[in-house]
């Protein structure tokens, strides 16, 4: 090597034992990291360093963004000011009527003595980028724990249910897709109000399963979220049925769904509050309380569980 | 530094901050979203093979795997993924750095390419045996292609800083 003298003496330990050393070292990591997923804080650590990178790596793509955006012709934009405009005319009309008829709900949920509906509040948020990971199907966003997001919270853009926020950095989070293999969501089909859970395929389609072969299910029915899961709120749009296969060899009908929210789409989205712990009846508390010895850093992975046992 | 079989001309010196700057400027390339495309080469592990290959005592292991676990959290795989594969492609080159200059530049991207799909390979199979999951089709091995076919251009592109001459000549600037 240029002018030093040759490294006889301080080459450091052999490459086979670093090798050895650096190997053990990932798998120790990966190990703690699938099987017992202990090392969240240690990722929430590590970000801070590819937090400002990740920044670094968009900034050119901003900048041209920012850029082109500087120059929209004043025709378009005048355009597209008529175009909101009148689309702010035609929605005035179901706004207003909503106002009212939220009114009347409420004094009707009070005369019947049931609990009233909560209001969907949340925060807008950026979809920074898709993880480049092929196995799974998860966005991260522009808010963190600064904006205090907390996993397990509904995000959901104009069209319905984009997914659900599964980790949180300082800075970003991490969102999992309803077509996510590991996502379950609890909904019902509107048209006649029949209860399931809906899985992710993870091809950018959804299923919904063990419905039996003979199901009212159509092809075009709209599901919105059941709610019971304690998680989404009641009544937002999740997918329509696309295909429904019954064949009479399995017990179970195949129905295919795509989702509604522009899931695979880059724009922004609205994480939603999360939802106030449902009191369980006493003796179910604690027999939740005896099974949840483990607690899962993945809100997907312990509803499923839980679903599963129903 | 070491000459290749196609010129015996000799390089000069690696600057140290050269292969820092290109490691870093191929993780920004990982870190853009591009990952709408099918068979975006993975570029980290193709410059930490290069510079393993050039520069085995600089850029080694220890390296591979911090810039591994970066990608780690950053793409939100599990950690220790990317930072395994990396590691292994690393030895790997390092100890096909004593012959693997010697060939022209297109016999060197063919044992180079074995490296780039045990990276792949490495993340997939460390996938399927913590997780679980189905293969992600062939489209997921086409990255090591493509990073195997554009070798050439890298090569030639990482090593400009090392043709130019000692003393500057107007009359002839490369």
């Amino acid at each position: 090597m240029d002018h030093q003298p040759p490294p006889f003496f301080k080459r450091g330990p052999a490459p086979l034992a670093l090798l050895s050393f650096y190997v053990a070292l990932s798998l120790a990591l990966l190990i703690a990291d699938a099987r017992l997923q202990m090392l969240e804080m240690v990722r929430q650590a590590l970000s801070l360093f590819t937090h400002p990178l990740q920044n670094l790596a968009h900034l050119p793509a901003r900048l041209a963004d920012n850029a082109s955006g500087h120059f929209v012709s004043v025709t378009r934009l005048q355009d597209e000011n008529t175009q909101l405009k009148r689309a702010r005319l035609d929605n005035v009309a179901t706004l207003l009527r909503t106002q009212q008829l939220e009114v009347e709900n409420a004094r009707l949920r009070k005369l019947l003595a049931l609990k009233e509906r909560q209001q969907a509040n949340g925060q807008t948020a950026q979809i920074l980028y898709a993880a480049r990971d092929p196995y799974s199907r998860r966005i991260v966003i522009d808010k963190g724990l600064q904006d205090r997001v907390l996993a397990g919270q509904p995000v959901i853009d104009d069209a319905g249910i984009v997914g659900q926020v599964t980790r949180v950095f300082p800075f970003v989070a991490e969102v999992t897709l309803i077509t996510d293999k590991e996502q379950t969501v609890p909904v019902q089909i509107v048209r006649t109000g029949q209860r399931s859970v809906i899985f992710g395929l993870g091809n950018g389609q959804l299923e919904l399963r063990f419905l039996p072969a003979n199901v009212d299910v159509q092809e075009g029915d709209v599901l919105v979220t059941s709610g019971l899961d304690g998680v989404f709120l009641p009544g937002f749009p999740v997918a329509k049925v696309v295909r429904v296969e019954r064949d009479t060899s399995y017990s179970f009908a195949r129905i295919f769904c795509m989702p509604l929210a522009g899931v695979e789409n880059f724009s922004e989205v609205m994480v939603l509050d999360s939802r106030p712990a449902i009191t369980l009846p006493e003796q179910l508390a604690k027999d939740a309380a005896g099974r949840e010895l483990k607690p899962s850093a993945r809100p997907g992975h312990g509803k499923k569980k839980r679903l599963k046992k129903e | 530094m070491q000459t290749s079989y196609s010129s015996s001309r000799i390089l000069l010196p690696v600057r140290p901050w050269f292969i820092g700057f290109s490691l870093l400027a191929a993780l920004l390339l990982n870190l853009l979203p591009t990952s709408v495309w099918l068979g975006v080469p993975d570029w980290l592990s193709l410059v930490l093979v290069f510079w393993s290959i050039r520069e085995p005592r600089r850029v080694g292991m220890g390296i591979a795997f911090l810039l591994g676990l970066a990608m780690d959290v950053a793409d939100a795989s599990l950690l220790g993924q990317h930072a395994l594969a990396y590691v292994l492609a690393t030895y790997g080159a390092s100890s096909l750095s004593r012959r693997i200059l010697w060939f022209p530049l297109g016999q060197q991207a063919l044992q180079i390419f074995p490296l780039l799909l045990l990276v792949q390979v490495v993340q997939f199979g460390m996938r399927m045996l913590m997780i679980g999951g189905d293969f992600p089709g062939l489209a997921y091995f086409l990255g090591p292609c493509i990073a195997t076919l554009s070798w050439p251009l890298l090569t030639v592109l990482l090593l400009l800083p090392q043709h130019q001459p000692v003393d500057h000549d107007a009359n002839r600037p490369l």
